[in-house]
């Protein structure tokens, strides 16, 4: 295993979040990981990203420059990251949000309208939830039982009632791949 | 202890904060930042001070007077605010006073970039600051040795009471990696005889001090000074050497760079090369005893660097004229690729480099 995912959005839509939970479970399952953000002046509206290496060997670079997989929220991440992608890559759009297409053709691309699966799933806070379970549809590279135990331990107090929401969000998502319904091409 | 996940510049803090520093001055600068607002949260619930100086220069010097009253103190910055550093690094040093001291290190000249880069080597290993000193100086390639030459670098600065400077790259200050902190290290510095904490009336006083007008006195503490550099030399030298007994060619890289070129030795292995690694941790002392080990009919040695060239000439000097010396290397931010060095080192062997 060497998943080399790239997370991209508006700041505020939890990129970064789902970027270290999928960290967190990789840690726990005892694999190799490194989470690296996108740090300096970025402008208000602007994309925040991060990278995501997860691997049965060391990783020799926290820094992707050619992405396995790719989870796009807003249009600017579309430009920005789909040309990182390898060959053969996987790239998970936000069609809720993202209105153009993507170019490449040696890649496969499954969209999801993940505002209604996040707002079906109990709170539209859960996109990010969303685009994460449709990128273990394709690469269950960790278990579920082990990003529920990071919700669990992310989530307490008054926020604990987002874990099941979260974790519906993500089984949702996970269908939407897996059923075939989000492969656009 | 189980493993946590840490961003770099909260994981160096916390590592000062277990090895019993409680003072720590500092001025905001990308990307370090983290380590200074991680500081302000944690010190004061540990008892400690967390200042946020007025500069660079303010911070650096209120880490000088924090040392000279036998505080366990540090400072961090990137590349710009590490050459305002400067000159109270060079006094401290006069001063024979210990500290910890972090570069993570950023692009430059001048305010440069914000992204990973090695190209304060020279300002680092060569000092910055006027005068004959030396710095000891580390640089870890993952957070979790980060940690541990952060716990061990304030014991060692007292122990030579030479200051300790950590370089890192902005990959090790932004990155999460697991960390497994371990035992707690020593809390407690040793009678520091020479600190300024007051006489009680029943001892001369303790004076710090770098300004010798007498040349013959001045003459004794650069004697002094380079007494303890030796022993440092003699002592302290660390490296991660990997197969450079029977290797062809030897890579020598330092920090995350010496990851990547890692990654590049064992995909040229894989083609049935033979490649070796030195991956010096301390900067300086540069581990030279390590190139002594390296087969003398290796066909070259290949420097790879974050920078346009500056730890090559350590390579040339360690090197000696024995095995022909190549560069390669990427600058200004941008991070070198494994295939690129791969590349570099299959030239070497095919004799075109």
């Amino acid at each position: 295993m060497n998943e080399k995912i790239i997370m991209a959005g508006f700041g505020g839509q939890g990129v970064m979040l789902i970027g270290q939970l999928l960290t967190y479970a990789g840690m726990y399952e005892n694999k190799e990981v490194s989470w690296l953000p996108s740090y300096g002046p970025e402008m208000r509206g602007g994309t925040a990203n991060c990278h995501v290496c997860i691997s049965d060997k060391p990783i020799s670079s926290p820094i992707i420059s050619k992405a396995t997989s790719a989870i796009i929220m807003n249009n600017l991440s579309l430009t920005k990251f789909e040309p990182m992608l390898i060959e053969g890559g996987d790239l998970f759009v936000n069609a809720s949000l993202v209105d153009i297409e993507a170019e490449r053709s040696d890649i496969n691309i499954y969209k999801l309208d993940a505002n209604s699966i996040a707002e079906s799933a109990g709170s539209s806070r859960s996109m990010n939830m969303a685009m994460l379970g449709a990128y273990f549809g394709k690469h269950p590279c960790v278990s579920l039982k082990t990003v529920e135990r990071v919700l669990t331990q992310t989530m307490t107090g008054s926020r604990a009632h987002f874990v099941p929401i979260n974790m519906q969000a993500l089984s949702l998502g996970i269908e939407m791949v897996q059923s075939g319904q989000a492969l656009a091409r | 202890m189980a493993k946590v996940l840490m961003k770099g510049n909260e994981a160096i803090g916390e590592a000062a904060i277990r090895a019993g520093c409680r003072y720590f001055f500092g001025y905001p600068i990308t990307p370090q930042t983290e380590l200074p607002e991680y500081m302000s949260v944690r010190l004061p619930q540990v008892g400690g001070v967390f200042l946020q100086a007025e500069s660079e220069i303010g911070a650096i010097n209120m880490v000088y007077g924090a040392s000279g009253s036998g505080a366990r103190a540090m400072t961090a910055s990137s590349s710009p605010g590490i050459a305002l550093k400067q000159e109270g690094i060079s006094y401290i040093c006069a001063a024979r006073l210990p500290c910890v001291i972090v570069n993570i290190v950023r692009g430059g000249p001048g305010l440069g970039g914000i992204q990973p880069a090695q190209s304060d080597y020279f300002q680092a290993t060569r000092g910055g600051g006027n005068g004959d000193y030396r710095l000891l100086v580390f640089a870890p390639a993952s957070l979790q040795e980060t940690i541990e030459i952060v716990e061990g670098s304030f014991e060692l600065s007292e122990k030579y009471r030479v200051p300790v400077l950590i370089v890192g790259d902005g990959m090790i200050g932004q990155m999460m990696e697991p960390i497994d902190f371990g035992e707690a290290p020593m809390q407690e510095s040793p009678e520091k005889s020479w600190a300024t904490t007051g006489t009680g009336g029943s001892r001369e006083p303790n004076i710090i001090n770098s300004l010798y007008l007498d040349p013959a006195m001045l003459e004794q503490v650069n004697i002094s000074l380079d007494h303890t550099y030796k022993e440092i030399e003699a002592n302290e030298q660390r490296a991660e050497e990997i197969g450079i007994q029977d290797a062809d060619v030897v890579v020598v890289a330092y920090g995350m760079t010496a990851r990547i070129a890692k990654k590049a030795i064992e995909e040229s292995q894989a083609e049935g090369y033979k490649v070796g690694l030195i991956r010096p941790i301390t900067l300086w002392p540069y581990p030279f005893a390590s190139f002594e080990k390296i087969n003398p009919n290796a066909k070259g040695i290949l420097c790879v660097e974050m920078s346009m060239g500056q730890m090559i000439d350590d390579v040339k000097i360690a090197a000696n004229g024995r095995w022909k010396t190549s560069f390669y290397g990427r600058a200004g931010g941008m991070v070198p690729e494994p295939d690129e060095i791969k590349n570099e080192i299959i030239k070497i062997i095919k004799g075109e480099s």
